[in-house]
């Protein structure tokens, strides 16, 4: 065992060549690379990887096959608990889950668990080979799983393992919920690796549709009532943007983080092919701190602007992924922190012209337990810009809940769950759409929780 | 993939086109829209609907050439396909919710400009098919931006057409209309207007001379069509409402035109050099 060695260090794209493509910045190890750093893996007793992990994955199985050179038995275990590996090893905030709990990084540096997941899957899927897979017994029972993104595909998968009839209902054009709309090409390649994976789906007879806007296309009691299904999942995620509540929110030029994103994530508009309008700025101005601003951030970056984030915490509070903001502060990516938006004025033609924001100090813990930002009087400041792009979280969108007679919701419009079943027979939930804005992990944990309590819940109408 | 059954040119610019889309057939409403995308790489634009039919699973556009995607979709032929048409979105009109005996004894006018007489369309149709006395004004600044006239005549009491040059039915403003029938003694409870921003806007200006009650439904930029990006939000009673879910219609008295018009030309720039591509832009002009 190597435990001497320090992590290995995983091959990226240089700084200043990334920031002007939109190729993926982080290269991922090689076979000797990965098995010199699986080899650090102590394989505990009790590992505490493993009950970090919203979905379980067993962590030191799956490394001590790597050790061995044997990536598809490793790629096996990997499949156990999870559809997407070659995500999440890439969008997993595994510093504060699985590598947060390392015993190595009690003294040291962490067992790399995400980079070696994210190497197993890219390994399998570039080598593709028959697995041996445990034939599904098909039930016939049809379940409705309602969005495509990270909670309804762990849900839906599951549930096909078991032998369920599955439909994905998704209202956008492509499947993948915020793994196509949301996290931008360079962090997660769509051809190749969300698609693949959705691929991997699909071929175990899960279907999906597309263009199907539960509530309005057609409602859950709709689905029960004339195409039989038993039960419905809803995974179908955070909703509708946040603004600022400042003056000239509305200008042209201002942008919600969601529009920003769709329009080059999964409307492609950097790449000249696709008819997507687009508009980025040569100076953008990026209001937020989490891992959607980081994104919004650096693909503003890639389009050629001169990018300054505002975020009116300090650094220590910033709720993106560490990994995200150094790579944003290693493109060039300014930061102006403990500092709040209070206007947005705009040019005589309505189109943003600089935003005026206020220095901010930090007080008392708020509910959140982090110390709430108060403003400094008199320290108002004016950061000219193009465009604001504005990344401060979601509201829920009611249209399920309110088509859906029966399914109670909470103050904030969250659908309310007991074990992810919802006050509705037959109905459960999960991921953003329950929890308000989380991680593609947390959502693929409870999307795995509500496939058991539907197998429970139609096991029992029987 | 969505089949175009029929397609058929109604002026040098408008297409009519009905579409296999039984999701959307079955469930369509007045009031209702459509995100449609024509191809892989093709832009997603909000269309309305014109008509539909849930026996036959069969929609209906009215679709004009206004850029590069409308053009797109109106160059497909009979028999091809439309790679997304995703609908109904949007809250369907609020006379829904009124039962027949509500319905019965009020006087509706509708006013049109140009292709806004799509929409309206379903929803004349279907109050006049319960009994509801409705009027029609539909107007354009041409005849070759005309349209639906003889299938409205149809399904209303009284239809009045103008045009901005007299090229067909009188000539005048919708406007000009609107206010002589009402001068002229028409009594009406409610009235529905759309068309492009700019006409809704002067719509409510006439309405209001005469307190009118005026919904409006606005064809702002969409994305997703869903509420998930906030292209389409506007200022209604001066809160931020999303056209998309909260609408498409609303009071056109709480309605603030000028932002929504202001924010409708973020991507004319962008448009204008998609336009030059294709050449359309001898063909259209802003």
């Amino acid at each position: 065992m190597a435990n001497n060695i320090g992590r290995v260090k995983v091959r990226e794209q240089e700084p200043f060549i990334r920031g002007k493509n939109f190729e993926e910045v982080c290269l991922g190890y090689n076979s000797e690379e990965a098995i010199l750093e699986a080899s650090r893996c102590l394989n505990c007793k009790n590992p505490k990887c493993v009950s970090a992990c919203p979905v379980k994955i067993k962590i030191p199985s799956f490394i001590e096959k790597i050790k061995g050179g044997n990536f598809y038995e490793s790629f096996e275990i990997l499949s156990e608990d999870t559809s997407l590996p070659a995500v999440c090893g890439r969008v997993c905030p595994q510093e504060t889950q699985c590598e947060g709990s390392c015993i190595l990084g009690i003294k040291g540096e962490a067992v790399a668990i995400g980079k070696l997941e994210r190497f197993v899957a890219d390994y399998v899927r570039h080598n593709p080979k028959v697995l041996k897979s445990n034939e599904i017994i098909r039930n016939g029972l049809k379940v409705a799983v309602i969005g495509s993104g990270p909670a309804g595909l762990a849900c839906a998968y599951d549930l096909a393992k078991m032998g369920y009839d599955i439909t994905i209902f998704e209202s956008l054009h492509k499947p993948g919920g915020v793994l196509t709309y949301g996290i931008p090409e360079f962090r997660l390649p769509k051809a190749e690796v969300v698609e693949k994976e959705i691929d991997k789906l699909k071929d175990l007879g899960i279907k999906i549709e597309t263009d199907v806007f539960i509530g309005r296309t057609i409602t859950i009691d709709e689905l029960f009532d004339q195409e039989n299904f038993k039960a419905a999942f809803i995974g179908s995620g955070a909703g509708l943007p946040q603004f600022p509540n400042v003056i000239g929110e509305n200008l042209n030029g201002v942008f919600s983080a969601n529009e920003f994103l769709t329009r080059n994530n999964l409307m492609r508009a950097f790449d000249n092919e696709y008819d997507t309008p687009f508009f980025c700025g040569k100076k953008v101005c990026v209001v937020g701190g989490g891992n959607v601003a980081m994104d919004a951030a650096r693909t503003a970056l890639r389009c050629g602007a001169e990018v300054t984030l505002v975020y009116r915490r300090s650094e220590k509070e910033l709720p993106a992924r560490r990994e995200e903001v150094h790579h944003a502060v290693e493109e060039g990516v300014k930061f102006e922190l403990l500092t709040n938006p209070i206007e947005i004025k705009g040019d005589e033609k309505g189109w943003v012209k600089s935003i005026v924001c206020v220095r901010m100090e930090l007080g008392e813990p708020d509910s959140s337990g982090r110390r709430s930002p108060i403003p400094i009087k008199g320290s108002e400041f004016e950061i000219e810009t193009d465009s604001v792009i504005v990344a401060l979280g979601t509201k829920i969108n009611r249209i399920i809940a309110d088509t859906t007679p029966g399914m109670e919701v909470d103050s904030k419009g969250r659908i309310i769950v007991e074990n992810t079943a919802t006050s509705r027979k037959g109905v459960f939930a999960g991921g953003d759409v329950v929890t308000g804005a989380a991680t593609v992990i947390l959502a693929m944990g409870e999307g795995r929780k509500a496939a058991s309590a539907i197998d429970k819940y139609i096991k029992s109408l029987k | 993939m969505y089949k175009i059954l029929v397609k058929k040119q109604l002026t040098p610019l408008i297409y009519y086109m009905e579409i296999d889309a039984p999701r959307v057939a079955a469930s369509a409403k007045p009031g209702q829209f459509l995100i449609v995308k024509s191809s892989e790489k093709g832009e997603r634009i909000p269309l309305t609907i014109c008509d539909y039919d849930s026996s036959k699973g069969v929609i209906s556009i009215v679709i004009q050439i206004v850029g590069a995607s409308s053009y797109k979709i109106c160059m497909l032929k009979e028999g091809e396909y439309l790679d997304n048409v995703l609908g109904p979105l949007g809250k369907p009109s609020d006379f829904m919710d009124f039962t027949d005996e509500q319905l019965k004894n009020r006087r509706y006018i509708f006013i049109a400009g140009g292709v806004g007489s799509a929409p309206i369309y379903p929803q004349v149709k279907y109050l006049y098919n319960k009994g509801v006395y409705v009027d029609v004004i539909i107007g354009a600044r041409n005849k070759d931006l005309l349209v639906m006239e003889d299938q409205m005549r149809n399904v209303c009491n009284n239809l009045y057409v103008c045009t901005d040059d007299g090229s067909k039915g009188e000539k005048g403003l919708v406007t000009n209309l609107l206010e002589r029938l009402i001068e002229n003694g028409e009594k009406y409870d409610s009235g529905v207007a759309i068309g492009p921003m700019v006409m809704m806007k002067f719509v409510t200006l006439s309405a209001k001379k005469y307190n009118l009650p005026l919904v409006v439904s606005l064809n702002t930029l969409m994305v997703d069509g869903t509420g998930m990006c906030g292209a389409c939000r506007v200022s209604v009673a001066g809160k931020m409402k999303f056209a998309c879910v909260d609408g498409p219609e609303f009071n056109a008295y709480d309605v603030d035109f000028d932002e929504a018009m202001r924010r409708q030309r973020i991507y004319n720039d962008f448009e204008d050099v998609e336009n030059k591509k294709l050449g359309l832009d001898t063909l259209l002009k802003r």
